[in-house]
């Protein structure tokens, strides 16, 4: 098992630096997954998370300029490290201004990913800082617990509107209750509503649209829905919040697809980055 | 004792202020004919500051006759007339500092644009000198550098990180690293940074040897020698025994001394290797309970203080003579921290003995705190 990467490009660094940091925001360990192409930050839906899951998904060729591993088989070509993402954004949140970091699998003390960061410097050599990040490696019998999750087969698919408006509303709306009803119907329009004793809140959102996919290769549920009925879920607010303020992708599109009453799963796309967050709903 | 400020003279002492509050609760201020000194201590006593700023940082400044006074106040009070510093730099023009000892009070007035005074009254307490006993002289290794090359370099740190080693190789690499306790499971993550000696301004070090020192207080002051672009030196022995940071300027000289983690083997002869050279103690009875603490502290009588020497150096004394006090030889045999505060892990703790002169004007044995703590166990 060998693994060795080099960022020397200084957008791709800083781009590669943030999509870290978004996962460092949304999950304390998550599992790093390797293969000759991606990269994936997963974190599988388990009760210890509060069955939240995550999918990050990134084409290596569009952040390394070297890209070499060897996974643990010739057929199982693939590389699965159980890691604490805060130590990478850690790692990389320094390295801003690097000529240029490098990420090894190395086994000295414990298994480590080792980020080493080249600094410029005043002298004639440069400055190289190393974090040797503890990570576990997770066996092949375990694998399959990280496959990738099927997009549900959901009630109602809808465009999220600017990711700035919606977090400043979650974010007063999570002073007023713990949970959130986040529905949504087939005609553009998304509601975010908090309900407690003393006072009920709802925030309409309209015209934002519905993904054509969901209309064509869909779901049988959602074919002959009527456009008005909204489909449901009430889930916990500070888990939609932490995705709204951690996440620092920008996405170029947002979208989400409730499953009524089970889960509300969001999709953030840019071009080469992909993250899906589910969120349980709550009964 | 009165003093004035003005410029951005102003905001270097904030900034002062600031730094030394990363170090203890209280701040003690001593006017002295070399000058205004601000200085504080950890409760563990591993960590002590000193800034002592000329007399021709002020505009004007008066010590304040023969009988000079010392007082402490309270951190959190000084700190709070000197919280914002942008606001400082914007607003203030003249900053006077007054010691009304008949009042007991400090006065602070802070005369700022638009005709505004804001003026703080703070209480205080007479105390003893506090005093580090160290001397950078018998140091076997110095370091300096520029500031910002330090901070650039701490920076790669985690914030809440406790200690750092700092080590000095047989090929004259300079390198920090994080420090990591071997009983604890290493589910942490290690940082290791190099420099290289060609970004020191000197380095006369020891090669092969380490020192491994708290981040925090040293950070307080990489952030005050950054703003002031002075250089810092940086001068340690063996591990256990305390490192020492300082700037110098012409109208200011900054002393930072801390406690630095001692190598169990090495740890066994360290009291013998104090006595370097011979200094010798000054006219002082009392010096000799004072010998093989790292730092002590003085208490002398006013009469005396005017002329003690402004920077410190006293008795590292080879302990050839028999200790007048077996509770003082445990003490140090112990090597521990003082009891009733929080050591920091294997830190040994920078004993500080505290002693009063018999007879002196303002006998208070009741404000010798410091020494309590050590002092009330044996």
């Amino acid at each position: 098992m060998r693994f060795r990467a080099k960022i020397v490009d200084l957008a791709c660094l800083n781009h590669f630096s943030r999509v870290v940091n978004t996962i460092a925001k949304l999950a304390k360990t998550c599992t790093l997954r390797l293969t000759v192409s991606k990269l994936y930050f997963i974190l599988s839906d388990k009760v210890l998370n509060g069955g939240v899951g995550m999918w990050c998904e990134l084409n290596q060729g569009n952040f390394f300029d070297e890209f070499q591993m060897e996974g643990v088989s010739a057929e199982h070509n693939e590389i699965y490290l159980e890691l604490m993402p805060e130590n990478l954004s850690r790692a990389l949140k320094t390295a801003h201004n690097a000529k240029a970091v490098k990420m090894k699998l190395t086994n000295k003390h414990c298994p480590c990913l080792r980020v080493a960061v080249e600094l410029p410097s005043l002298s004639s050599s440069s400055r190289i800082v190393t974090h040797d990040i503890p990570v576990g490696v997770i066996p092949r019998r375990l694998w399959n617990d990280f496959r990738e999750p099927s997009v549900p087969d959901f009630d109602v698919s809808i465009y999220l509107p600017a990711l700035k408006i919606m977090k400043s509303v979650v974010e007063r709306m999570r002073n007023l209750s713990n949970y959130v009803v986040i529905e949504a119907n087939l005609s553009g329009e998304m509601n975010l509503k908090v309900e407690t004793d003393l006072v009920c809140v709802t925030t309409h959102f309209k015209d934002l649209g519905n993904p054509s996919w969901a209309l064509e290769d869909g779901c049988q549920s959602s074919q002959d829905r009527d456009p008005e009925s909204m489909a449901e879920a009430r889930i916990d607010i500070r888990k939609l919040q932490q995705l709204l303020a951690g996440q620092q992708v920008n996405p170029t599109k947002a979208l989400c697809n409730i499953v009524s009453k089970r889960v509300v799963h969001l999709i953030l796309l840019h071009e080469d980055v992909s993250l899906q967050y589910f969120i349980p709903a709550l009964t | 004792m009165k003093c004035i400020i003005i410029g951005g003279n102003i905001k270097v002492l904030g900034r002062a202020v600031h730094s030394l509050s990363r170090i203890g609760d209280e701040l003690y201020l001593e006017p002295t004919e070399n000058g205004l000194s601000l200085r504080s201590i950890n409760s563990s006593r591993s960590a002590f500051a000193s800034f002592l700023f000329a007399p021709l940082f002020f505009q004007r400044y008066e010590a304040g006759g023969p009988e000079l006074f010392r007082c402490k106040v309270l951190m959190k009070s000084f700190l709070g007339v000197f919280r914002s510093l942008p606001s400082l730099e914007k607003t203030v023009e003249k900053c006077l500092i007054l010691l009304k000892a008949q009042l007991s009070r400090l006065v602070v007035q802070l005369h700022c644009k638009y005709g505004v005074t804001k003026t703080h009254n703070l209480t205080f307490q007479e105390c003893e000198r506090l005093q580090a006993v160290f001397d950078t002289q018998q140091c076997a290794s110095r370091l300096q550098a520029p500031a910002q090359l330090l901070a650039e370099a701490v920076v790669h740190f985690p914030p809440a990180l406790a200690e750092v080693t700092l080590r000095v190789d047989a090929g004259g690499k300079i390198s920090l690293r994080n420090y990591v306790d071997e009983g604890e499971p290493t589910k942490m993550m290690v940082t290791e940074l190099c420099l290289a000696k060609e970004e020191f301004e000197a380095v006369a070090a020891v090669p092969d040897s380490h020192i491994t020192f708290c981040l925090r207080e040293f950070r307080g002051l990489l952030s005050f020698a950054e703003a002031s672009h002075l250089p810092l030196s940086i001068y340690y022995d063996a591990p256990g025994r305390p490192v020492i940071f300082t700037l110098d300027d012409a109208v200011l000289e900054v002393n930072l001394v801390l406690a630095t983690l001692s190598d169990p083997e090495s740890s066994s002869q360290h009291p013998t290797s104090n006595g370097v050279s011979h200094i010798p103690a000054p006219p002082d009875d009392f010096a000799d309970d004072l010998e093989a603490y790292m730092i002590a502290m003085e208490t002398s009588a006013y009469e005396e203080s005017s002329r003690d020497p402004p920077t410190p150096s006293f008795p590292l004394r080879t302990p050839q003579p028999p200790p007048s006090d077996p509770n003082e030889e445990d003490e140090e045999e112990e090597g521990g921290a003082v009891p009733g505060t929080p050591p920091h892990k294997k830190f040994r703790s920078l004993f500080f003995g505290s002693v009063l002169t018999p007879g002196g004007p303002n006998p208070a044995p009741v404000q010798e705190v410091l020494a309590e703590d050590s002092d009330g166990e044996y």
